[in-house]
């Protein structure tokens, strides 16, 4: 109930914004049906779903153990051009499902090691994670962007765009059976329902859990916290990047520079609402894809810009925030947020800042004023550009 | 008693009740606060004390029932709500904000844009002065010790407080002199006019500082000693009236003063012949490095034998956690080294330790020893993450979970509604349980336990010491930290001191005048006169 709550206030709220912007909203939302949804449209749903499953699982890998890694969006480029930049190069030479196999274990190892330096930041010195994983996210976007104007640019000199080569469609990643969605997303599936048996089965899902609700109480235990940092954003990191590497080799086979679709801005409410569960956020993620793939041409049918789909992500977090504050203060069952990562956003404003806010709620509101930066960028997400 | 019609001064309850899945924690309370006396509230763990401070505090709302502020019927609905009636409350677990400086945690209820750190920091001079704490104002909480974070507590209690102060279990961690500063300055709160409402354990304290007393039992108000009749009655009557009324009527009179503490301490081991005996664990020159204000260890050699207790006496923050934790394995020892059972274990972890048998009771029972957030079963658990059979192949064998949770929670008599009950609901004598149970069983040779026994009531106080007399009887070893004297001097064969860091002087526990020559040891360590006793045994 919580979960959906916040969604359906901001699905209504983003009415009212359309009937104020003169248009009708009956009309946005049955687009939203038409297109992401009829006809072959579901197919295009599920595609997109694939790197935004796995990019909330390695948010999920993250926060449960209270890191906000921020720096999924230069994570996430750094798979897809480990992917766009050597797919191109690869197939022509060597077995496609080796080179597959490398571009696949290039992106996850790519984002791992650039997570490391976050990770070991904070294990060592207790730098603040946010500042530090945006900062490597920014550098990130920088590197991808030489990378593709450079090295990696497509080499047909007719090509002046910053752009690199298209992976061929028999390179690409197989689709299932009689449709189009390809076998990414059975991964993004299958990885889900590891990671639940993972956090809910198995002992390392409850050393993350201690880990998670208390350091303190993780060290009592025997857990090396340091270790546990590493281990954590290591994992996030791989994840986000091989959901990189896997949009590329299923869906969108070259990449232009600049290109930033914000997946990881997108689903992180959705991560929340689903309060960390590797389960819960898969029928989530899929209504956010169904309703951002539809989105995109019913925004256009009604005449409005494709940005108004983050507004509505947004909307989904204002109304998340309330919730979470109101049930905090009436005691509705748990909140969204573990305590201590509002903690450590509240450290990055400062006591002083902070301050005025009463303790037993600390502010959650900071939490869209943390991550909406990132999101300046952002292009249409998961266009389809074949 | 409760008839009387309020009157202004009065903050009247009538017929608080609130209830939680399984237990009904206020049962129909009702009672009255008079400003200028100090009403005292007791009762077992579990009572619904704690409870009842929180809706007063506007932290929890009532089922049912009516507050009455000077004979208005105020329905106190936020904490907020709280501050704006005058009411300060210090709650029994901290609720300072870790990463924040003390001072900033004392100034964090203060409104408006100016805010005048300097005043704030002569205020809170004023206010150590009364506590008789010294508290850097620029020390993060997070790195306070237990005790010294209640002071801060108190201090930011009194910073509001303008009409009533409530005090859950504000003594549970002060030493012997702390209290009776604590007891001065609540004397001199009473003589402003205003209301104090104090929640202890100690039945001493309970007839040395209150003027009126309110026992709860299962949730009722179960006994209510008026001012006048309190006045009347000596230390003894106000002891049996009002254990009767905690336990009801079933504790014999022995047994009362004992439970009481109003015997003088005497030691209840059994003798043991420690040169028969072999060492189980032995420090050398251990040191300990780093970790903010935390008091480091120095220097430290000491040598627990198997079925000895060893106390350790000494002030709130002076290495206690240091040399706690460096035992069991959380802190690195930047020197020496330590044996357990004559093999070096001074590079092993927590977990290699645990299954020697080394464990470690902590005294942050809420934050380090439990997570507040999983079941009972879970936590009792903890410490054998992954091993079978609770773990076979990766994979969690809950039966086996459930099984041996069903076992610790018979066997310790803990109080929960089930096994799968969030162990952060239970009450502070019932989460000291689960700790004890977890630590104490599976092959357990020796236990660090530090304050063992703070916040809880008399009987749980008693059972705990027994269970720590029965585990040395039967061969463990024990090094039982506590700030509580006549703790030490009950259970310990050795009491060794603590002083900054270094073990200052160990005496031997024979006979009367233990207690004595520790406490010359400890404000002898402190004056900087030289220790006499011997150094180390
Ligand atoms: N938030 C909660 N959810 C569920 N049960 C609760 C909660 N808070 C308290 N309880 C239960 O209510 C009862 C009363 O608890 P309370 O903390 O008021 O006891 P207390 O008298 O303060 O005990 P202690 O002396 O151990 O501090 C206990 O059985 C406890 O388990
Ligand atoms: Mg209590």
């Amino acid at each position: 109930m919580r979960s959906i709550l916040p969604v359906v206030l901001a699905l209504v709220v983003a009415g009212l914004i359309i009937v104020v912007m003169g248009s009708n909203p009956l009309d946005f939302y049955a687009g939203v049906w038409k297109y992401g949804l009829t006809g072959n449209n579901w197919q295009d749903s599920l595609r997109l779903m694939a790197p935004l499953m796995i990019i909330a699982l390695g948010l999920i890998v993250a926060f449960r153990g209270q890191l906000w890694n921020l720096g999924y969006n230069g994570t996430f480029l750094l798979g897809s051009v480990v992917a766009s930049g050597l797919g191109p190069n690869l197939f022509p030479v060597l077995p496609g499902w080796l080179v597959t196999a490398i571009i696949i274990l290039g992106s996850l190892l790519v984002g791992a090691l650039w997570s490391v330096v976050p990770a070991v930041l904070k294990a060592r010195f207790g730098t603040n994670e946010i500042i530090t994983s945006l900062v490597m996210s920014f550098i990130a976007i920088g590197v991808v962007n030489l990378l593709i104007k450079g090295p990696v640019h497509d080499p047909n000199p007719r090509v002046t765009a910053p752009q690199t080569a298209t992976i061929a469609r028999e390179n690409l990643l197989p689709f299932i059976d009689g449709t189009r969605v390809h076998i990414g997303f059975v991964v993004a599936i299958v990885l889900a329902l590891v990671a639940q048996f993972i956090v809910s089965r198995t002992s390392f899902g409850v050393r993350l859990d201690v880990f998670g609700a208390s350091p303190k109480a993780a060290q009592h235990v025997g857990i090396s916290r340091s270790w546990m940092i590493i281990l954590l954003f290591c994992t996030s990191g791989a994840l986000i990047a091989l959901a990189g590497s896997i949009d590329v080799l299923g869906n969108v086979t070259y990449q232009r520079a600049n290109w930033n679709p914000g997946y990881g801005d997108a689903v992180m409410p959705f991560v929340f609402l689903a309060r960390l569960s590797p389960l819960a956020a898969i029928p989530l993620v899929a209504f956010y894809s169904v309703f951002a793939n539809g989105g995109i041409n019913a925004a256009r049918s009604v005449g409005l810009n494709s940005d108004f789909l983050l507004v509505v992500v947004g909307l989904i977090l204002v109304f998340m925030t309330i919730t979470e504050f109101v049930g905090e203060k009436r005691r509705l069952g748990q909140g969204y947020l573990p305590a201590g990562m509002k903690q450590s956003v509240m450290a990055l404003f400062g006591p002083r800042a902070a301050a005025p806010v009463k303790v037993t709620t600390p502010a959650p509101d900071k939490v869209t004023t943390s991550s909406s930066p990132t999101t300046t960028t952002t292009s249409t997400p998961g266009k389809v550009t074949t | 008693m409760s008839t009387i019609a309020a009157e202004p001064g009065v903050i009247s309850l009538r017929e608080i009740t609130k209830a939680f899945p399984g237990v009904v924690a206020n049962d129909r309370i009702s009672l009255d606060i008079v400003g200028g006396q100090v009403h005292c509230l007791l009762g077992e763990n579990g009572a619904g004390k704690s409870t009842l401070i929180s809706i007063l505090a506007g932290m929890q709302q009532p089922d049912s029932g009516t507050i009455l502020v000077d004979g208005r019927s105020t329905p106190i609905n936020s904490p907020k709500a709280a501050v704006d009636l005058g009411i300060g409350v210090v709650h029994q677990h901290s609720t300072l904000v870790p990463a924040f400086t003390v001072l900033e945690n004392l100034m964090l209820g203060e409104t408006g844009v100016l805010r005048n750190e300097t005043r704030a920091k002569a205020r809170l001079d004023e206010l150590s002065e009364l506590l008789g704490a010294r508290i850097d104002p620029d020390a993060l909480a997070g790195d306070l010790g237990l005790g010294q974070q209640q002071q801060v507590e108190i201090a930011k209690a009194m910073w509001k407080g303008s009409r009533l102060l409530i005090l859950d279990e504000p003594t549970s961690m002060l030493t012997p002199q702390a209290i009776e500063k604590l007891a001065a300055s609540v004397a001199q709160i009473k003589a402003q006019g205003l209301a104090v409402v104090f929640i202890t354990h100690k039945l001493r304290e309970a007839y040395q500082m209150g003027d009126c007393v309110t026992i709860l039992r299962g949730g009722k108000n179960v006994g209510h000693i008026g001012a006048d009749q309190l006045a009347s009655f000596s230390e003894a009557q106000a002891q049996r009236a009002i254990l009767a009324a905690m336990f009801g009527d079933d504790v014999a009179t022995p047994e009362a003063a004992d439970l009481a503490g109003a015997t003088e301490a005497h030691r209840e081991v059994d003798d043991i012949e420690l040169g028969t005996k072999r060492v189980r664990l032995e420090l050398s020159g251990v040191a300990t490095r780093g970790h903010g204000h935390d008091v480091d260890i120095r220097d430290v050699s000491l040598a627990v034998h198997e079925s000895e207790i060893l106390g350790i006496a000494g002030i709130d923050g002076h290495g206690q956690a240091a040399l706690a934790e460096v035992v069991a394995g959380q802190r690195s020892a930047a020197q020496g080294t330590i044996r357990f059972d004559g093999a070096d274990i001074t590079r092993r972890g927590v977990a290699g330790r645990q299954q020697l048998g080394l464990r470690y009771v902590t005294d942050d029972r809420l934050h380090e020893g439990t997570v507040g957030g999983m079941s009972v079963a879970m936590n009792l658990v903890l410490k054998r993450i992954g091993q079978r059979p609770f773990w076979k192949f990766g994979q969690i064998n809950r039966k086996a979970v459930d099984a041996e949770a069903e076992r610790l929670i018979a066997d310790y008599a803990i109080k929960t509604p089930s096994s799968a009950t969030r162990a952060g609901t239970l009450s502070g004598g019932n989460i000291q349980k689960v700790l004890l149970a977890r630590e104490l069983t599976d092959g357990a040779r020796f236990v660090v336990v530090n304050k063992p026994t703070y916040g809880l009531d008399l009987k749980t106080v008693k059972l705990v010491r027994q269970i720590l007399t029965e585990f040395a009887a039967e061969g463990g070893a024990v090094l039982l930290l506590s700030t509580d004297l006549d703790e030490l001097v009950e259970l310990s064969h050795r009491i060794a001191v603590i002083s900054d860091g270094e073990i200052v002087g160990i005496v031997p526990n024979d006979g009367r005048g233990t207690a004595e020559r520790v406490g010359q040891l400890m404000t002898g360590a402190i004056e900087g006169t030289p220790a006499t006793e011997e150094a180390h045994a």
